[in-house]
């Protein structure tokens, strides 16, 4: 491969591969994140490799391992192009029928299709699904068109053309013109307009600056950018270069967590293919601007995710945050100027250079502009990655492309923001998706994490999540945030445990508020947001857990039990064999009676007793009452 | 007439946010930034209504007490490098209509800042961190409680008197350069070890067998114990760890702990002994 050394080699490779593809073949993308690898992808892609080949299609049929779809609860998915079928949840038993009926046939496989709320016809294109039709992919859409280990597939699709048009038509200033005007705001959580972070950068002193991709992605549930890199790691890169062109840096860092190895993977696999083609180097495309990447690894912390933390352990040093009274676009990285975002903000730039900032403002709200990749999980039926204007209401996403809550459960909350951020009660689900809107009401937008929470949520017990995570990941340097989560991790735990006393929600709240203004980084001030925004829309539940015992949802172990009750009970023995602590006793013949000092609170009763007899329930409350006869 | 390069950067870095003064023996720590600069301009802020003039590179702390204005620390001191890890000197500053809580230990110095070091605010917050010091450790100063009206604390007690001021870790790792004190875990499970070898080979003879480290401690909880093998070999070492939370006769595992980091929970059930 010849490197690239002008804009003009570029387009020219990009017309060679273009003359090359037929628009019209016959593709099969097979889903390859690492979502559908966990449900055996790779066997569904080998699988038709040899069944295309078996039928002599080779020729007419290409196949393609592209990125992550989003549609994570359906995988493994298969579209195939140029029709833009889908098929969800292929198996690769299923694979030979697809390649018979439609490739061969040219058929529908119904079985495999989407079906809508009515049931029956079910939806062939993947356009018309709801989960993708009411999704703005600009974005993430690319994943399912490309293999993200074929740089050829990226500039097929016009990729390297932004990077093209800055090293040859813009100054450095014009960048960053572009992107402040384009009102690009961080998607790592912060939402600080990226234009300006550039333009401190720029303008500090010193001749090494460092720009940097945060791929440290640490919140619980969030995973759209590990998708990003795993599935399009050129786009994210291409605006790397853009952004160290404009800040005049020569020397980037992808910081990738330790935990993504796909990632890791593909990262550095584009990397490789960028410095053959000349995209990385020396004299890029020869403009004379040199620019090249090294990959970091995490070591496992959360904290190391937060950006003075993160340059902290590029150094060799311990990934600890210090107070950003400097701030790290000036003193980074062995104290140079050092610019951080989040993979998300990288991979709108180039998107922002070729269509313009005019363009980029037309989407979005008037304070945040753009699109946002969330990752909608939980108690929703459609899980998966979705990106949305911003502006779109949150009760759009939760039903529209999620379709709502499974089992007929009533939704109770939306948990936005990961750790950070706060719960949103169904009342407020009117609230559009924007960085402003949703700090107003006490969480955050956060990394794109959004939980969806039904009635059989404790919220209580969601704050005690999320402290306890941040308890652990805390860098415990200083005092707010280190005893300020020890001490809330108490209280939680003890009103979950059934020994809450009066004044413990004052606790939290004094505790929230020293942690809010005295901690030394984002993750202490932020860290009460769970425990005060649930205290705030859910302090009925609070109350219950802490004045009368109980647990509303039926969640904490320590304020439920389970009962059977005898009117109901055919003494079939299937609880009491299942029960892995032998704490139900009873016979034949004879009603069975749980021993609630030995009950474990596991539910294996609950699950086992045959529907048509329905003994057992689940009290929210502590005390069982004894069945007649029996031994209280 | 054009400005020299010095020039141009000096204006630049005032622009920016001051650089801050890094600690006499010139050690380069995570809170200092680029070159401390020699400028002849002085800074003036307003501290408590007060107008201080300061040394730009200066931080709010070394502003206030150059005026004689009382700033409660624990975790600072004049010959090691500032770490704001404690939180007891954060005031309240104002700039630009905005106002925000900052530790005044590392805040450098702006012209026009208006610092308030006892504001209402300040106040609230500084109680409840002198409740969460005395959770692990009882005696705090008693004027310092007396100034605020701690008299007890509301929270639950995690008694284990090693308040992670980390001075002794900077004492030993700045000034003596040894690094026989370290961090490890993290949030809750953070704590101050020993690396036994290097004590080993150097703390007998350190500061004249007085060991530094034990005087920088504002808990007083670095004592000097026997290490590996007893008193027949007689070398001290300094334990950090609370002397008062074991007995001598189970000294040799304490110390075993202490050097084995990787059991936290283990150490935990000592703390609880108290």
């Amino acid at each position: 491969m010849q490197r690239l050394k002008s804009v003009v080699d570029l387009e020219s490779l990009r017309e060679r591969i273009l003359s090359k593809r037929d628009p019209n073949r016959t593709w099969v993308t097979v889903c390859s994140g690492t979502g559908c690898h966990a449900y055996a992808c790779e066997k569904v892609a080998e699988a038709f490799a040899s069944e295309i080949e078996k039928s002599g299609l080779e020729e007419q049929v290409g196949l393609r391992r592209t990125g992550c779809h989003g549609f994570c609860e359906r995988g493994p998915i298969v579209v195939i192009f140029p029709d833009g079928i889908c098929y969800l949840s292929v198996k690769p038993e299923d694979v030979s029928e697809i390649v018979s009926t439609t490739l061969v046939d040219r058929k529908l496989l119904q079985r495999l299709l989407y079906k809508g709320e009515d049931g029956e016809q079910g939806i062939a294109h993947e356009s018309e699904i709801p989960f993708y039709k009411y999704q703005t992919r600009i974005i993430f859409g690319n994943n399912r068109l490309i293999d993200p280990r074929s740089i050829e597939d990226y500039i097929a699709l016009g990729g390297y053309s932004a990077l093209a048009k800055v090293l040859s038509e813009m100054s450095p200033e014009e960048v960053i013109d572009t992107i402040k005007r384009a009102n690009l705001r961080g998607r790592g959580g912060a939402g600080f307009p990226a234009g300006i972070k550039w333009e401190t950068s720029r303008n500090a002193p010193g001749d090494v600056k460092y720009v940097i991709v945060n791929a440290d992605e640490g919140d619980p549930g969030a995973y759209m950018d590990r998708s990003l890199l795993e599935g399009n790691p050129h786009s994210v890169l291409e605006g790397l270069v853009i952004g160290a062109y404009a800040i005049g840096s020569h020397e980037g860092y992808v910081y990738v967590r330790q935990e993504y190895p796909l990632a890791v993977d593909n990262v550095s696999n584009a990397l490789g293919q960028m410095r053959e083609y000349g995209l990385l180097g020396e004299n890029l495309l020869g403009s004379g601007f040199d620019f090249d990447v090294i990959v970091h690894r995490g070591a496992g912390a959360f904290v190391s995710g937060e950006s003075s933390a993160l340059m902290a352990a590029i150094e060799g040093k311990v990934g600890e945050p210090r107070p950003k009274y400097i701030r790290t676009a000036i003193s980074g990285i062995r104290e140079k100027p050092s610019n951080l975002n989040n993979v998300e903000t990288w991979a709108n730039v180039p998107l922002i250079i070729n269509k313009g900032a005019d363009w980029y403002r037309g989407i979005g709200t008037e304070g945040s502009k753009g699109t946002k990749i969330f990752s909608l999980v939980g108690k929703v039926n459609n899980t998966g990655l979705v990106e949305v204007p911003m502006g779109m209401a949150l009760r759009e996403i939760v039903y529209k492309i999620g379709g709502g809550i499974p089992k007929g459960k009533r939704l109770k909350a939306v948990q936005t923001g990961g750790p950070s951020g706060g719960v949103i009660p169904e009342s407020l689900l009117d609230l559009p998706v924007d960085f402003d809107e949703l700090s107003k009401v006490g969480s955050m937008m956060g990394s794109g994490g959004m939980i969806v929470m039904d009635e059989e949520t404790c919220m209580v017990d969601v704050a005690r999540y999320f402290v306890d995570f941040l308890a652990y990941e805390s860098c415990g340097k200083c005092i707010p945030c280190r005893e300020g989560l020890y001490q809330m991790l108490k209280i939680l735990n003890r009103i979950c445990g059934g020994e809450g006393q009066e004044g413990d929600i004052e606790l939290l709240a004094t505790l929230g508020e020293v942690m809010d203004d005295c901690s030394l980084c984002a993750l202490g001030q932020t860290a009460s947001n769970p425990v005060l925004s649930s205290i705030k829309y859910f302090q009925d539940e609070y109350k219950a857990h802490i004045q009368e015992k109980r647990c509303p949802a039926g969640v904490c172990k320590a304020l439920i039990s389970y009962y059977i009750e005898p009117e109901k009970c055919k003494a079939c023995m299937i609880c009491l064999r299942d029960c892995p602590v032998g704490a139900i006793s009873g016979g034949k013949k004879e009603i069975h009676v749980i021993d609630q000092e030995r009950c474990t609170k596991c539910g294996t009763c609950l699950e086992v007793c045959p529907e048509r007899f329905g003994a057992i329930i689940k009290l929210p409350y502590k005390e069982a009452v004894a069945p007649y006869g029996a031994k209280s | 007439m054009e400005k020299t390069d010095k020039e141009k950067m000096i204006d630049q870095t005032k622009h920016r946010g001051a650089s801050l003064k890094t600690s006499n023996n010139n050690l380069k720590t995570r809170a200092a930034v680029p070159t401390p600069v020699e400028v002849a301009a002085p800074v003036t802020l307003k501290i408590n209504g007060n107008v201080v003039e300061a040394q730009p590179g200066m931080t709010l702390l070394e502003a206030a007490q150059s005026a004689d204005i009382f700033i409660p620390t624990l975790c600072h001191h004049k010959e090691l490098s500032n770490y704001g890890a404690c939180r007891l000197c954060i005031v309240e500053i104002t700039a630009r209509r905005r106002s925000r809580i900052v530790a005044s230990c590392l805040y450098p110095v702006e012209d026009g800042l208006e610092v308030l070091t006892e504001s209402e605010r300040v106040v609230r917050h500084r109680r409840v961190i002198l409740e969460l010091i005395l959770t692990r450790w009882s005696w705090v100063d008693k004027d310092l409680l007396e100034r605020y009206g701690i008299k007890q604390s509301r929270f639950e007690k995690n008694m284990n008197f090693c308040i992670l001021c980390g001075l002794c870790v900077r004492y030993c790792t700045e000034v003596k350069k040894a690094n026989v004190l370290g961090y490890v875990g993290r949030g809750t499970e953070r704590q101050i070890v020993i690396y036994a070898e290097q004590a080993l080979k150097v703390c007998p003879t350190c500061d004249g067998g007085e060991m530094g480290c034990r005087s920088v401690c504002p808990t007083a909880v670095i004592p000097m114990e026997f290490a590996h093998t007893g008193p027949r070999f007689g070398k001290k070492i300094p334990l950090a760890y609370p002397a008062r939370a074991y007995d001598r006769d189970n000294v040799r595992d304490v110390l075993h702990i202490v050097g084995d980091w990787r059991m936290p929970s283990v150490r935990k059930s000592h703390a609880t002994k108290h």
